[in-house]
């Protein structure tokens, strides 16, 4: 089966915004297997969000192309690519519309490509949030709720949709490192009953390691990937391998590439973003 | 399960109306209503105290709380207005009727020319720079023109009250368009909504707090410019009320005009603030966690 492969085939970015050109993203190349997690680690304001809004649909490249499964998403000659329901974004701050109970945001998808009628999608959304222990919620406002929920009922209103890949923003940043801990099991838990690819950025290398088949780390302004690295932890995992020496040892390999990406990041005052 | 203190029973178990009441039950056990009646009496007590007995320059001139209260609840009033009187209660529905349909003329253009002036640029840039030219001129200032484009009194003064609450409705519209997060606008196009569906989807509710807040602000200046309006031109409402009573010399009855303006615009801006709340559930649910 393929589905959600996904090829950044030579992805250029340039930022022209007060003349001064900025290169956001150079040259970039990644293959993304398909029902792979695969994390892209680099300090804020790298430009791995610029990748992930050319696969969504939200930035223009300048150059390149970005292939899924055959589909030309965008390249040099059609330079944006149409947002739709077989990559799904899950923003950093959450994108859960507040004025629609869980479930209505939950079924939204759906009904707006008319896929489903009311009734029927009321049934699959029920079933899907009581998989993922969410029912309790169902008829809460997204503000009700807590912020580790909200992220929850957020991945469940995109697999809703059957999306090829997730797209990942930075879903946890904002969360404690306990709460944060328990959405990881969380996440994996959805992934083991869905295997949809996954595009997950993050700044946080132990998330990284912990969540990811393979992990890029990036280079920061131009971004592109600086060292890939296979984690050869089996899947299913839990929060046990934390502690395991498998995963100190990764973290070591790693970490200095990261340290140096951020101290570059630092010295050259990016803004977070 | 033994009741907790202030917290209602189950809402699924509870009808509309008992959780109304339970509500109301919880107002009038906390301190909220009687500082609220200090609050009035306060007003009340210094009106008397600094017209009548103190007698404080200025002061002096104004008419006292007793001989307004005393005119205002007379059956053989004075100067032939008193709440037993037909004509007053004609006087504050010709000023409602006005102000309703002023009001609800500029919610009906002002929101959707909010929202388009919010959702399009082109339509913006066409439009908001001669808008904002426009804005800043009095009411007062359309005075004379109102009178001359509308042969009848009753549309000048009509006109005038619409006019202030367009500017306000639809700059408040506008803003409430762009304030939303764009993250909800890209996620709904992930989620294959159409321009069109993100415009009924998303901007229409995510623009709704401010258009409320709009539409507040709209009926208090609706109010404002209806009673300038009345006073230059008109032969009914508050506005006539009070303007004529200064020139006949009928002190109290100008009180009279002023204090149910205030009463009967009060209740119009509650009205707005329930309508917007039953609208905005999610918000009225959100404040509430946040014990505002």
């Amino acid at each position: 089966m393929t589905r959600g492969h996904i090829v950044i085939d030579d992805v250029v970015k340039v930022y022209d915004p007060q003349g001064a050109a900025v290169m956001a993203v150079d040259h970039c190349s990644l293959e993304i297997e398909p029902g792979e997690i695969c994390m892209i680690v680099g300090p804020s304001g790298c430009g791995k969000t610029t990748l992930l809004n050319a696969i969504a649909g939200f930035h223009e490249i300048t150059s390149g192309r970005i292939v899924m499964d055959d589909e030309v998403l965008c390249s040099t000659a059609k330079p944006l690519s149409t947002p739709g329901p077989d990559r799904i974004v899950v923003f950093q701050n959450g994108a859960l519309f507040p004025w629609k109970s869980n479930l209505e945001n939950v079924i939204f998808g759906p009904l707006m490509q008319g896929k489903l009628g009311r009734k029927q999608a009321i049934e699959k959304a029920r079933a899907m949030l009581a998989d993922a222990g969410l029912s309790g919620v169902e008829h809460n406002y997204p503000g009700e709720v807590s912020s580790g929920m909200r992220r929850r009922v957020e991945i469940v209103r995109a697999l809703m949709n059957d999306p090829k890949a997730l797209l990942l923003d930075e879903p946890y940043r904002a969360l404690d490192s306990l709460t944060k801990s328990v959405m990881h099991e969380a996440l994996l838990e959805i992934y083991y009953k869905n295997k949809v690819t996954i595009f997950f950025i993050t700044h946080d290398l132990e998330e990284a390691i912990f969540l990811g088949h393979r992990v890029a780390i990036m280079t920061t302004r131009p971004c592109k990937p600086k060292k890939i690295l296979d984690v050869d932890i089996p899947h299913p995992r839990d929060y046990s391998v934390l502690t395991s020496k498998r995963f100190r040892e990764l973290i070591e390999e790693t970490n200095d590439a990261v340290h140096e990406e951020a101290l570059k990041a630092f010295q050259a005052g990016e803004k977070e973003g | 399960m033994e009741a907790l203190p202030g917290v209602p029973p189950q809402a699924e178990e509870m009808s509309r109306l008992g959780l109304t009441m339970f509500r109301m039950a919880q107002w009038l056990k906390s301190p909220r209503p009687y500082l609220m009646l200090i609050g009035f009496a306060l007003l009340l007590g210094f009106w008397y105290l600094a017209v009548e007995l103190w007698k404080l320059p200025r002061f002096r001139e104004m008419p006292g709380l007793t001989s307004v209260v005393k005119e205002w609840l007379s059956p053989s009033p004075t100067y032939g207005l008193s709440i037993y009187t037909a004509e007053y209660y004609q006087h504050i529905l010709v000023s409602v009727w006005r102000v309703t349909k002023a009001f609800f003329l500029a919610t009906a253009l002002g929101v959707p020319f909010g929202l388009m002036l919010g959702w399009s640029r082109k339509f913006k840039d066409y439009v908001f720079p001669v808008f904002e030219m426009l804005r800043p001129i009095p009411i007062l200032a359309w005075v004379p023109l109102a009178i001359v484009m509308f042969i009848a009194t009753e549309s000048a003064v009509v006109y005038l009250a619409f006019l202030a609450s367009f500017f306000a409705t639809a700059l408040n519209t506008m803003l409430g368009v762009q304030s939303i997060d764009e993250s909800y606008v890209r996620a709904a196009s992930c989620l294959g909504a159409s321009r069109w569906q993100v415009f009924r989807h998303v901007v229409v509710p995510g623009g709704l707090p401010f258009i409320f807040t709009g539409l507040q602000i709209s009926i208090g200046v609706s109010w404002f410019s209806l009673v300038a309006a009345e006073m230059v031109s008109g032969q009914y409402g508050l506005g006539y009320v009070i303007n004529t009573s200064y020139m006949m010399v009928r002190y109290p009855t100008i009180i009279i005009g002023m204090a149910t303006l205030g009463i009967v615009g009060y209740a119009t801006s509650a009205l707005v603030r329930i309508a917007g709340d039953y609208l905005m559930e999610w918000r009225v649910r959100e404040l509430a966690l946040a014990e505002r």
